[in-house]
């Protein structure tokens, strides 16, 4: 995937770090700390440069990708009253909150980890706007509101102000685009000030290869003075190798309440990291029925579409498709047999609650140039060393492949599972590509 | 453009991917086509000049080239790029043939080009008119006319999934492995597809479906369509659109794929980077159902596709829009192929009579057909017919530097040789390697070095300066005797010959600048011979229409060597036969011609 969300932490960070060379004439203190427990937080209070959080009184919040904070109460800003968060509150309230799980609005669960510390900032709402850019189509598209907060999306068509900007647009027609867009109820004073930033927010999200970036609200103080107290962003990370040393080593955490990648899945991707191949997998049901071991990108889409419209069509439910996954690209007989005994793995681990067989569909189009009896190969040597497994959990394997040296393949593979006393089917390109599918779940 | 493709269509392959090129050749060889399909490949770090691949039985050589726009140069009508680089230069790759202009499609393999530079190429591309096909492809293909590397797989599979040949069939998928899939089925259950191209699975890519569609309603081969979507973007839903409006008024056929993801809330990614649903509209079921109401014929799900493919086909095929499509002959690819080990460009015997470059032997070797040994020099060594002035300055220059007496280190050496029992091609040999940087070399030297000065527009002075800095003495100025006052008449032979006959001189006329500046500070310091032929060869070619570049590796292959090599063995064999008839006996030089100042050895 492309677009890779990043902390609101490390979104601030990239701003001040090159804030001199977007908004010079606007100033930004980056009062910011990203902390994992309320001893981390204490021990930060200690560092030179962060005297700031003994000194002022504290916002805390969990950065952790999801937004609507507020509204699921998990910004800590005041004790008694607004304003009044000293460190030690912060320190205990990160150290409650990281003690038992939560539970958000959108129904997301999770235990929460990284928490933003920040100042508190006085300001009144009329000080309040609102920024942010993405594409949409094939332009990018700059966002300005008069009202920040997280009332923006309420009544967005009436209070937000949108300018298309075509890829080729030129900066000056861009910055008379954006001049000609600026709200109408920003108060005249603060015009030009937020005209002249919304012109450097754009290009910042542009040249940093940002995908999405909003800061709502962004607070315009006296004196120049910004604060960001709200920042989503998503980074194009196709872009990486370019921005290798202006974004540094940025993280791309996994969403709230996702679970962590079991070992296999961690497995597999490191093999796909090292290889020329590509080798992904997600477990979606460990106890499920159905196993896939898929080649190609587009016949693993079909054969999970096809998979969840037989299971249900024919008693079963989608929990019956255990995993998703591709192997592809020419990996070699080394990286298809690691694949292959993962999956037997993961299959042969619990019996199918309702007591039904298992079943492994081997599936792939017709390869345009992987050698199909190469990869099979790494197949068979998996078969060899789990047949009792296999038999075991009763598993019914179903073949159907095309490609180089396919008749090659498919006869190997019958006759390897021949061999070893394992129910095997096997189907070239005069059957339908995920014929196997419906044979398999009408039984 | 109503055809992507056509049968005449040219491609320059960006990378030497060969398999990917071989498949091509093979596609080109089985459907006859008469010409390979790829003209030219650019591989910018490769030093060698072609690649050799299968051309049925036989071989071929595809010339390289270190950039695009050189192949584009040689191969003007090429007008198909194949960009085959990676994700970091495909970009750029792309840009510098959008600049370039003449090409009318550009294919990108790479997955993963950052999104913003992949916008950029595709709006560039976009206004020069040029369909892009990608990024994240495995292309396109007019079956019948012209594949893209190694879109429908193996020439077994292409001919079993009638790719061929021209269908009825318009075909447009996002994915690249379920291209050839839908090829098979449209085989199986109609009769096979007349364009096709895969869009490319990146969020961002040139042509997308209504592209592709709206140019495929032009084209009179495609009947219907069939468009394999995925779940993600809104691509669908300009064709709806299309239809709706009438620019599409052939029947479609379309599904989306990616039904599953309904049953995942978030964080499961199936399918490719564009493939993200991020509203209602865009999960395929929306899509479906969408293209089902604007009257596009969409199955109950991908398993039923085939029989709604064979259904729509069987109505057409009823009511006269498609008739029986005759099989053509095809030509059948050798299972079994080796490599020649040797290349061979300027003669050949296998037929009637040899030839070179061409010209049996007996239509250049009797004086009757008016050719001499510079027009043999200009077709086995250049490959071409130069015209007369051009043969006889060769034969001229053969002539002049044929011998220099016996005292020379060649002759000397061969005569020695000679001396000592040997035969005469043993003791030619001694004599050649005599030949190099120090005798003969000046030809090559002074050729380079004035060239150098001439192409960096060095004034004489500059020039001077230049060679003193580098510490290396002019090659080709200076002579043991001759001077301006009593100039060598040899040199004044060839000069008024130029003059006379050559379009143009300006090296020759360069160099004579020089050795005014030369002879001024002493007076043997002139053009001599072998400057003067180094220089006037350089003319020779310039007027010939040769390259800078192609005179520049005349130069470093030795080619002016060769021809001193040529016109001095004459000499050298005269002065082995002499040596031969006279029965002169060994030689042994006189010891108090030698120096001898031996130490006795240290111990260390």
């Amino acid at each position: 995937m492309a677009q890779k969300a990043i902390r609101e932490y490390d979104g601030k960070a990239l701003f001040s770090k090159q804030w001199e060379n977007y908004f010079s004439g606007f100033h930004y203190g980056f009062k910011s700390v990203l902390v994992t427990s309320g001893a981390e937080l204490l021990a930060k209070a200690e560092e030179h440069g962060f005297e700031w959080l003994k000194q002022e009184p504290l916002v805390a919040k969990p950065d952790m990708l999801f937004g609507k904070r507020g509204k699921n109460d998990l910004v800590l800003f005041k004790d008694k009253k607004p304003g009044d968060v000293s460190l030690e509150v912060a320190a205990k309230w990160i150290d409650e909150k990281t003690s038992h799980t939560t539970t958000l609005l959108s129904g997301q669960h999770g235990t929460l980890t990284h928490f933003i510390v920040e100042p508190f900032t006085p300001h009144s709402q009329e000080q309040e706007y609102y920024i942010s850019a993405t594409c949409v189509g094939e332009d990018d598209v700059l966002y300005m509101s008069a009202e920040g907060g997280m009332e923006v999306e309420e009544g967005w068509d009436e209070k937000v102000n949108e300018v298309v900007i075509p890829i080729d647009m030129t900066d000056i027609e861009m910055e008379h685009a954006v001049k000609a867009n600026v709200p109408a109820d920003i108060p005249a004073a603060d015009k030009e000030k937020f005209t002249s930033f919304a012109i450097a927010f754009f290009k910042f999200y542009r040249d940093m290869n940002f995908a999405y970036l909003e800061i709502n609200p962004i607070v315009m103080l006296d004196n120049n003075e910004m604060a960001i107290l709200d920042l989503v962003a998503r980074l194009d990370d196709t872009a990486g190798f370019l921005m290798k040393d202006v974004w540094g080593d940025i993280e791309y955490p996994t969403a709230f309440g996702m679970e962590d990648q079991s070992p296999e899945e961690k497995a597999i991707a490191e093999a796909d990291s090292k290889s020329g191949a590509s080798l992904k997998l997600t477990i979606l049901n460990p106890m499920g029925r159905v196993w896939t071991m898929v080649a190609g990108g587009g016949a693993s889409v079909v054969y999970a579409d096809t998979i969840a419209d037989f299971a249900e069509a024919n008693g079963g439910s989608i929990a019956d498709l255990a995993n998703y996954g591709e192997y592809s690209g020419g990996p070699t007989t080394g990286e298809t047999k690691f694949y292959a005994d993962t999956i037997i793995d993961l299959m042969t681990r619990h019996k199918d609650p309702h007591g039904r067989d298992k079943i492994m569909i081997i599936g792939g189009a017709i390869a345009n140039f992987t050698d199909v009896a190469k990869t099979f190969t790494g197949i068979i040597q998996s078969f060899e060393e789990n047949a009792e497994k296999i038999k075991e959990h009763n598993t019914k394997i179903y073949v159907r492949r095309g490609g180089p040296n396919y008749e090659k393949g498919l006869k190997d593979i019958k006759e390897a599972a021949d061999r070893l006393g394992l129910y095997i089917e096997v189907y070239g390109p005069e059957t339908h590509v995920t014929d196997i599918v419906r044979m398999a779940l009408e039984k | 453009m109503e055809k992507l493709y056509t049968r005449d269509t040219q491609a320059i392959f960006w990378n030497n991917n060969k398999t990917a090129i071989q498949r091509m050749l093979d596609y080109d060889y089985t459907i006859k086509r008469d010409t390979p399909s790829v003209a030219a490949i650019v591989a910018p770090t490769s030093g060698n000049k072609f690649e050799k691949f299968f051309w049925g039985p036989d071989e071929i050589m595809v010339p390289l080239f270190k950039s695009t726009a050189d192949a584009k140069k040689e191969h003007p009508n090429a007008d198909v790029l194949l960009n085959f680089a990676s994700f970091r230069t495909a970009y750029d790759v792309t840009m510098e043939a959008v600049e370039l202009g003449g090409f009318s499609s550009i294919m990108v393999t790479a997955e993963g080009i950052p999104e913003r530079l992949a916008r950029k190429m595709n709006n560039a591309a976009r206004k020069a008119g040029v369909t892009v096909i990608g990024p994240a492809t495995v292309g396109a293909i007019a079956p019948g006319a012209f594949k893209i590397a190694n879109i429908g797989g193996t020439i077994e599979n292409i001919v079993n999934s009638k790719l061929h040949r021209a269908g009825s069939c318009g075909l447009v998928t996002r994915s690249g492995g379920l291209f050839n899939e839908l090829s098979n089925i449209i085989a199986i259950n109609a009769d096979g597809i007349a364009e096709g191209v895969a869009i490319g699975g990146d969020r961002f890519v040139g042509s997308v479906f209504i592209d592709n569609m709206l140019r495929m309603e032009k084209n009179p081969d495609v009947k219907y369509m069939v468009l394999l979507g995925e779940v993600g973007g809104t691509e669908e839903y300009k064709v709806i659109d299309a239809i709706k409006d009438g620019r599409i008024t052939k029947p479609v056929i379309a599904w989306c794929i990616g039904t599953i993801a309904k049953h995942f809330s978030s964080g499961v990614q199936f399918g490719h980077a564009g493939a993200s649903a991020n509203a209602d509209a865009e999960t395929a079921a929306a899509k479906n159902k969408a293209m089902a109401e604007a009257g596009i014929h969409v199955p109950e799900s991908f398993n039923d596709l085939p029989a709604t493919i064979n259904k729509v086909y069987e109505e057409l095929r009823a009511n006269g829009t498609i008739s029986e499509i005759p099989e053509p002959d095809m030509n059948v690819v050798p299972k079994v192929r080796r490599p020649k080990q040797f290349i061979c460009t300027i003669s050949d015997d296998r037929g009637d009579e040899a030839t070179y470059a061409g010209f049996p032997i007996s239509s250049v070797a009797t004086p009757d057909t008016g050719k001499g040994i510079g027009d043999v020099i200009s077709l086995l060594w250049f490959k071409k017919q130069y015209p007369e002035w051009a043969t006889q300055f060769i034969e001229t220059v053969i002539k002049t530097v044929a011998d220099h007496g016996p005292a020379v280190s060649g002759a000397h050496n061969a005569k020695v040789t000679a001396r000592a029992g040997k035969s005469v091609v043993e003791a030619l040999v001694t004599g050649l390697l005599t030949i190099g940087p120090r005798f003969g070399g000046a030809i090559d030297g002074a050729a380079e070095h004035f060239k150098y000065a001439d192409d960096n527009n060095l004034t004489p002075a500059e020039f001077l300066a230049h060679m003193k800095k580098a510490g290396i003495p002019i090659p080709g100025i200076g002579h043991r005797i001759k001077s301006l006052k009593n100039p060598d008449l040899r040199v004044e032979g060839l000069k008024k010959f130029a003059k006379e006959y050559f379009p143009a001189t300006p090296l020759l006329d360069y160099a004579l600048t020089v050795e005014q500046l030369t002879t001024s500070k002493k007076e043997n310091l002139i053009l001599n011979v072998d400057g003067t032929i180094g220089i006037l060869m350089v003319d020779m070619w310039r007027a010939l229409g040769y390259t800078e570049n192609e005179i520049d590796e005349f130069i470093s292959s030795g080619t002016l060597n060769s021809f001193f090599i040529v016109g001095r063995s004459i000499g050298f064999i005269g002065h082995i036969l002499d040596e031969k008839r006279l029965a002169m006996p060994m030689y042994r030089h006189p010891m108090d011609d030698i120096l001898y100042d031996v130490q006795v050895a240290e111990k260390i």
